[in-house]
């Protein structure tokens, strides 16, 4: 473009100083707008009622840390993937194992279940993301029916089939998403501008909406538009790391700036994974000092602590009709909460 | 040596380590440990203890950290505070001084601090040589609290084998060892006898404990100098040590550029030129949104007949796949249009509304161009033609109403076809809806019926109910809930 400016004239320490005083202007817009904190507006909030939640389910059977899990939209089965190269379907239901293959490699850190429910995608320190079709047979191969889809240059760290089977969007170490498609293997669309590992990935919830967002270890969430490749939004309010990133059931981020902090004294070690509650009430935190919190969305308060898990809670998922929660763990179980 | 707590603002740019999620949580520990044994500022009473013939030196009960948890860190819950207690002993900065599991009890059991230098934030790896010499040593004292567990025992066998040809040499370093803390004032042994005996719970721990030393392997990458040898807890030097497989080399700083600088500014702009809500003004959406889902949410508002997981019974869920949607389901296709199109029988009702009305096309144009998105790569192009040829093209059998800038837009896509070839049409058709055939559904007498509970679908044809494989190129059914059958 002829109108780009003049490049020579632009020195690196002019560019650096115009990004800074942009950087400022930004903030200043944004602080005229905070007119008010959430936890105040919803002190009209009818508080809520004690809760009783308690495992319902333990799903034993892997043989090391739970890294990862995700349910299927018959809101019972789930897959979970293990640091020992394991990937089980189950009926958490009945607490029964319906499938199960192993991974060429170890750390097995994503896993998703298709929407059809009738495969499943996983991958980890293989660097890449593989499909597997669940079939009913008696003697199942699962390894047999293998199909690479998506290659990244490190580990794997999350994937998430987008509202099809054909289609799967990736969160790697090497600071990059990607969506493929799952027949040809073909990547579709990549994502760039993470300074360090994307560590997770989230489908924004609504029918129509084309945007996801991603967070990673340069404690940035950035929201992308899945069609052209672009970051649309960014957040960097985080102090370090961000493990998990979930959008809010609602129709957009209009707010574009933090809303709520949950966070207590005496919680010292990071959250692991966060969920929400159907209606977004509450938020379901997994943290690495085994613990379960449940935060309530509005006002700002610690809800709920669940104990249960012996070592590191990795993993934490609202079952699709929110009628529970699983939650896995590095003491090798999975628990269904209710 | 320990280094003093860093300012972690400060450390940011000074050091890359003291952002990184362990780090984190150590310095936070820290802080609270030397809170703990601030005496001035009411910390935790560390006493020496006459026991029998001896006296125990520098011990506080697990009751009196308990008690200064609760109280300082605003903990109401006495288990909550025993139970970070147990994760700051686990971690290895306070520990019971009689016994290698490391808990936190609410009770008279004694427990002693760990010295900066054998706090994890050191960043130790000990290597077994270490340990060897450390078990090696214990064997050599002649002193009851000294004697080693079964499981040290069995370790200690492991490692005469492991390392039988320098053995000579780790039972010298041992020996030396011996000698130093021979030396010792007596009490200062029982103490640093303890801390380290601590150190090697925390490193390795009694089978069965949470080894805390574990890590995550996607943050291993960002260690400081990877391929450094590992210091020894004993100074011995030996010649490096294989690079561990979890110590990947870590990816070089790369400086910024004027190009980054220039996307910067001009996503900056972008920023500010967006329009944002007030704050108070998301509070209210947020707030009205958790109010209008409150009574769907399973947590909040007990499920009907009865939570699966609960009762262990499934007939919810059978329920949610018959036929028949209750009246709250249907109540919440009234919500928003997406609503009724996430839902399959709300798709199908809304579908059946319009087709009564000859008003279809939209709608199918709308769930035709979402199963283009899903489909296939190499389906695209055949399905990118059929859509146009049934929805859009001259003498289309069920034409849809674009305007003319959408519709040259669209046709100018169709010539590269790909899966957003229709996105813009779909997104005016969208509109459209919602503010057109949506709202006269909501009022139609079919939908009023149901929410009412005036009327039963079953008692409506079969045929309008697709089975889980459509056969109809424009239309398509995903089910929703997997194996369902409608």
């Amino acid at each position: 473009m002829a109108t780009e400016g003049l490049h020579e004239n632009e020195t690196l320490a002019s560019l650096k100083s115009e990004a800074e005083s942009l950087k400022g202007k930004l903030e200043e817009e944004r602080a005229k707008l905070h007119d008010v904190e959430l936890h105040q507006v919803a002190e009209r909030v009818e508080a809520l009622g004690q809760f009783v939640m308690k495992t319902r389910r333990t799903l034993k059977g892997h043989g090391n840390k739970v890294l990862c899990m995700d349910w299927c939209k018959d809101k019972r089965r789930i897959v979970s993937s293990s640091q020992d190269g394991k990937v089980i379907v189950w009926d958490s239901f009945t607490t029964n194992k319906e499938h199960a293959v192993t991974m060429p490699c170890t750390w097995v850190m994503a896993c998703a279940y298709a929407p059809s429910g009738c495969a499943i995608a996983c991958g980890g320190l293989d660097n890449k993301c593989s499909v597997y079709p669940l079939t009913f047979e008696k003697n199942e191969n699962m390894a047999a029916k293998k199909k690479s889809v998506a290659m990244h240059t490190n580990y794997l760290s999350a994937c998430s089939f987008t509202n099809s089977d054909m289609q799967i969007l990736t969160a790697s170490g090497d600071g990059t998403c990607a969506l493929w498609d799952v027949e040809s293997g073909q990547l579709l669309q990549s994502f760039h501008g993470h300074g360090a590992d994307v560590l997770c990935l989230d489908l924004a919830p609504s029918e129509t909406g084309n945007t996801f967002v991603s967070g990673g270890c340069d404690k940035k969430a950035m929201v992308w538009d899945m069609r052209s490749g672009q970051c649309v939004q960014s957040f960097e309010t985080h102090d370090s790391d961000i493990n998990s990133v979930r959008s809010c059931r609602l129709y957009d981020l209009r707010a574009d700036r933090e809303v709520a902090i949950y966070s207590k004294e005496s919680i010292i070690f990071g959250a692991s994974s966060v969920d929400f509650s159907l209606s977004g009430r509450l938020l379901f935190a997994g943290y690495n000092d085994y613990t379960i919190n449940v935060w309530d969305v509005l006002k700002g308060s610690r809800v709920s602590i669940l104990f249960g898990h012996e070592n590191r809670v990795s993993t934490l998922r609202v079952s699709p009709d929110g009628t529970a929660f699983c939650s896995g763990s590095w003491d090798h179980t999975l628990r269904i909460w209710a | 040596m320990a280094q003093a707590p860093t300012d972690p603002s400060s450390a940011e740019t000074a050091d890359p380590e003291e952002s990184s999620p362990n780090m984190i949580v150590y310095r936070k520990i820290e802080d609270i440990v030397t809170r703990m044994q601030d005496d001035k500022t009411g910390g935790v009473p560390i006493r020496t203890v006459k026991s029998f013939l001896s006296k125990i030196p520098s011990v506080v009960t697990g009751s009196d950290i308990v008690q200064w948890l609760m109280k300082n860190l605003s903990i109401e819950d006495a288990g909550e505070a025993i139970h970070l207690g147990s994760l700051i002993a686990a971690q290895g900065y306070v520990f019971p001084i009689s016994d290698h599991v490391l808990t936190l009890k609410d009770d008279g059991t004694f427990y002693r601090f760990q010295a900066p230098y054998f706090w994890p934030s050191n960043c130790w790896e000990p290597e077994n040589t270490d340990y060897a010499i450390y078990l090696c040593k214990r064997t050599m004292q002649n002193k009851a609290r000294l004697e080693l567990a079964d499981y040290e025992a069995e370790n200690l066998a492991r490692l005469q084998r492991a390392f039988a040809r320098k053995w000579e040499f780790i039972f010298m370093q041992a020996e030396a060892q011996v000698k130093i803390d021979r030396k010792k004032d007596k009490t200062e042994r029982k103490i640093l006898d303890s801390q380290e005996r601590a150190f090697w719970d925390v490193h390795r721990p009694v089978p069965g404990c949470v080894n805390t030393t574990e890590m995550d392997i996607r943050k291993c990458r960002r260690m400081k100098n990877p391929q450094k040898v590992k210091k020894s807890v004993y100074g011995v030097t030996e010649e490096s040590q294989p690079q561990s497989p979890v110590h990947l080399p870590s990816q070089p700083v790369r400086k910024t550029t004027k190009e980054d600088f220039r996307k910067q500014i001009t996503f900056l702009n972008m920023q500010i030129e967006r329009h944002c809500l007030k704050m108070s003004k998301v509070a209210e959406s947020l707030i009205a949104y958790t109010e209008q889902y409150v009574e769907y949410d399973p947590f909040i508002t007990p499920a009907e007949p009865s939570n699966p997981w609960i009762s262990d019974d499934a007939a919810l869920w059978d329920i949610e796949m018959s036929k028949e949607p209750s009246q709250q389901r249907v109540k919440r296709w009234g919500f928003s249009m997406d609503e009724v199109l996430k839902d399959p029988v709300g798709r199908d009702q809304f579908l059946r509304f319009l087709e009564s009305e000859f008003s279809s096309e939209n709608l199918r144009f709308w769930l035709a161009v979402q199963d283009l998105k899903k489909r296939p790569l190499q389906d695209v192009t055949t399905r990118v033609e059929e859509i146009w040829q049934e929805f859009l093209a001259p003498g289309a059998q069920s034409a849809i109403n674009l305007d003319s800038h959408s519709y040259e837009k669209t046709s100018q896509n169709v010539k590269d076809p790909g899966r957003y070839t229709y996105e813009d049409a779909q997104e005016h058709i969208y509109k459209l809806m919602k503010s057109d055939s949506y709202a006269r559904f909501l009022r139609s007498n079919a939908y009023q019926d149901l929410l009412l509970a005036k009327k039963k679908l079953y008692s409506l044809e079969p045929r309008l109910y697709h089975k889980r494989r459509g056969s109809c190129s424009w239309c398509w059914w995903d089910g929703g809930g997997g194996l369902q059958l409608l």
